[in-house]
């Protein structure tokens, strides 16, 4: 270790780099590969038409959950399409000798949920994914993003892919959050304040007390928002509360092994003095809940806000009116007493038991409006037993509410979980993009409170109100 | 999977002044379903080009006659969102082998590159000529060097330069992939491995 103060991310990186191409990429090694039927099989495809193996496959882990029905999962998948990507998951990972949690495995639930709450996620490791949001892993200290198929096969065939060294940002909130505002909140705020694009090129570091002080599931949140300000990814420093986190989950480090990690991963923090190409500070006070109003995650705002301008923002003015028109909004409206017609509280953005927590105490004593549709979606089976066993299940039943089965559902609705055309979804999800929920679909993205306040009331509600 | 070598290309161009295209919109999830690289081309757009009842949207520039070509102008952040490499797939298939924009999502450039698609970054008012020189005539040509790094409007000789890391430039040139390279190398990523603890 040099004495040059160093940056997490430095850190983690450099000890991953097997070779520097002269004005080229990194040959960056992968210590975690996650896969899902999506983005896998052309992969697959790829090593067989070339004759290569998978160079290491006890450092891959398959997970089914983006075109996985969420009700009666006991039976066979419906659409021929969905059922044979399910298939070629469980035969490419059988062949391969790849760990495998297919659908109706106690153990299957959205890759970036499953991944942590197994301990396969751990401090200083690299990962990724071909998806997106792959950037949740970096809750726990990691350098996680997501790939492209072409990845996926470089990966599966040498264990590395070729990754040129992304720039630096520090974004740091600090002071106290005020009532109802969630991690949730904090990185809409964020990345409403750096636009969609304000962070591409760049990997983030999150630091200050607000991340200091967030759960790992929260962390999770923030981290997993990364790629919709452009990031690759967002790590925060491993401490306490992620050793806690990770300690004895089933396949973390234990006894001799748990201790050197630990050692290990105390020493993964930005040192003093260390640089960034660009750094934010953001007061957690100016954070009030949030709601989008537009066609990207840029597009938000605190709830009791009016909508903005054209004229007030940097970006095209056609680009913001076609938004606008698309979500049937106007400029300066005010979003509060908006009619919603489905709740969507799920995702590896907010599928976790924190999450379901959250939706539970403003859903307690109160019943879902008649006129609102709700799918509740745990992120795994894990995630569900905990609903179960906590009683949130008992509370949601009382109010009017079903539970369905994990997967990522109507986030992206490659399933039959669709959002009709026109119709109006408050989701805990990640992107509003024009369709993103079905075709026509118009999302507000928000917190689980947020989603839960429009489930009991009908209407876009001030969750700090029901609270 | 073997690419078109990229040299020089000169070709007509679709205009898409559109900002932050994202990946769902490039190819919406519910046409990802399938387990080969086979037919993205007709999904490329999809929301935007079909209607409901699926008749062509007629306002829609991939559905007017007068433009055509091999390069795909965006507005700036083009190709955020997923990480879907259907995105680039679906580009690459309805015929796309350049795209240019003031600015990309990452991964999407990434992509692109990796299955012979030439991402050409260029500033914001040579952006802004290309979109002109189109509106004026939308047969006007357009050539990329890749050798020369070089973007030049031919009506009026308009150029600018452009990046792209060397390595890359050289695989696109020759048609190689990350994989030839890596396959290459698997006894020093192997060696890595057995001192690499994690």
């Amino acid at each position: 270790m040099s004495n040059n103060p160093s940056t997490l991310f430095d850190k983690v990186w450099d000890a991953h780099v097997v070779r520097k191409i002269e004005d080229g990429p990194d040959v960056f090694f992968i210590d975690r590969h996650f896969i899902h039927e999506v983005t896998s099989p052309v992969a697959f495809l790829g090593l067989e038409t070339r004759g290569i193996d998978v160079m290491f496959p006890d450092c891959t882990f398959a997970t089914a959950d983006h075109n996985t029905p969420t009700i009666n999962q006991h039976l066979p998948v419906a659409d021929p399409l969905s059922a044979n990507q399910l298939q070629a998951l469980e035969r490419n990972s059988a062949k391969y000798g790849i760990s495998h949690w297919g659908l109706g495995d106690p153990k299957n639930g959205i890759v970036h949920v499953v991944g942590p709450e197994n301990g396969i996620t751990l401090p200083g490791m690299t990962i990724v994914c071909g998806d997106s949001h792959t950037s949740t892993h970096g809750a726990f200290g990691a350098i996680a993003f997501g790939i492209g198929t072409s990845e996926v096969e470089m990966v599966l065939s040498s264990q590395c892919i070729m990754q040129p060294k992304p720039k630096k940002m520090r974004i740091n909130v600090n002071g106290k959050l005020g009532k109802a505002v969630t991690p949730k909140d904090v990185t809409l705020y964020i990345i409403a304040q750096l636009t969609t694009a304000g962070a591409t090129g760049y990997f983030v570091e999150y630091a200050g007390d607000v991340f200091e002080q967030m759960s790992m599931e929260g962390r999770m949140t923030v981290c997993n928002m990364s790629i919709e300000m452009g990031a690759r990814g967002g790590m925060i420093a491993p401490d306490e509360t992620t050793f806690n986190y990770i300690n004895g989950r089933e396949k973390a480090p234990k006894d001799a092994a748990w201790d050197k990690a630990l050692a290990y991963w105390k020493t993964l923090k930005t040192d003093v003095g260390a640089g960034f190409d660009k750094e934010y500070n953001f007061d957690a006070a100016d954070i009030e809940p949030m709601i989008t109003y537009g066609t990207n995650p840029g597009m938000g705002m605190g709830i009791s806000k009016h909508i903005p301008k054209a004229t007030d923002l940097a970006g095209g003015v056609a680009t913001y009116e076609k938004s606008l028109k698309y979500m049937g909004f106007e400029e300066d409206q005010l979003m509060i007493g908006k009619k919603v017609d489905y709740v969507f509280i799920g995702s590896c953005t907010n599928g976790r038991i924190e999450d379901f927590r959250a939706f539970a105490s403003i859903v307690k004593g109160r019943k879902k409006a008649d006129h609102i549709t709700a799918w509740i979606v745990p992120g795994s089976h894990i995630v569900e037993a905990q609903i179960k066993e906590e009683g949130i299940l008992d509370i949601l039943t009382e109010a009017g509410f079903q539970l369905r089965q994990p997967g990522c559902s109507a986030c992206l609705a490659m399933n039959d979980d669709k959002i009709p055309a026109g119709k109006y979804a408050v989701s805990t999800s990640n992107r509003n993009f024009e369709g993103r929920q079905g075709p026509g679909s118009r999302t507000l993205l928000a917190s689980p409170f947020v989603a839960a306040a429009a489930a009991v009331t009908g209407v876009v509600t001030d969750p700090r109100e029901l609270l | 999977m073997a690419y078109d070598k990229f040299t020089v290309l000169t070709s007509t161009a679709v205009p898409l002044p559109i900002e932050n295209v994202d990946t769902d919109q490039i190819i919406p999830a519910r046409f990802l379903k399938a387990t080969e690289r086979k037919n993205f081309g007709d999904n490329l757009f999809r929301d935007w080009r079909y209607n409901n009842d699926d008749t062509p949207k007629k306002d829609f520039v991939l559905n007017n006659p007068i433009y055509s070509g091999k390069i795909l102008v965006g507005g700036t952040n083009f190709g955020s969102g997923s990480s879907r490499e259907h995105a680039a797939w679906a580009l690459y298939d309805y015929g796309f082998r350049c795209v240019v924009s003031s600015f990309f999502a990452d991964i999407f450039k990434g992509n692109a590159i990796n299955i012979g698609i030439l991402p050409v970054q260029v500033s914001d008012a040579f952006l802004d000529q290309i979109f002109k020189a189109i509106e004026a005539d939308p047969a006007t040509s357009i050539t990329i060097d890749l050798e020369a790094q070089t973007i030049k409007l031919n009506a009026t000789g308009a150029t600018e330069s452009f990046d792209i890391n060397g390595y890359k430039k050289h695989n696109l040139i020759n048609g190689f992939d990350d994989i030839d390279y890596l396959q290459a190398m698997k006894a020093e990523i192997k060696a890595f491995a057995t001192t690499h603890s994690i």
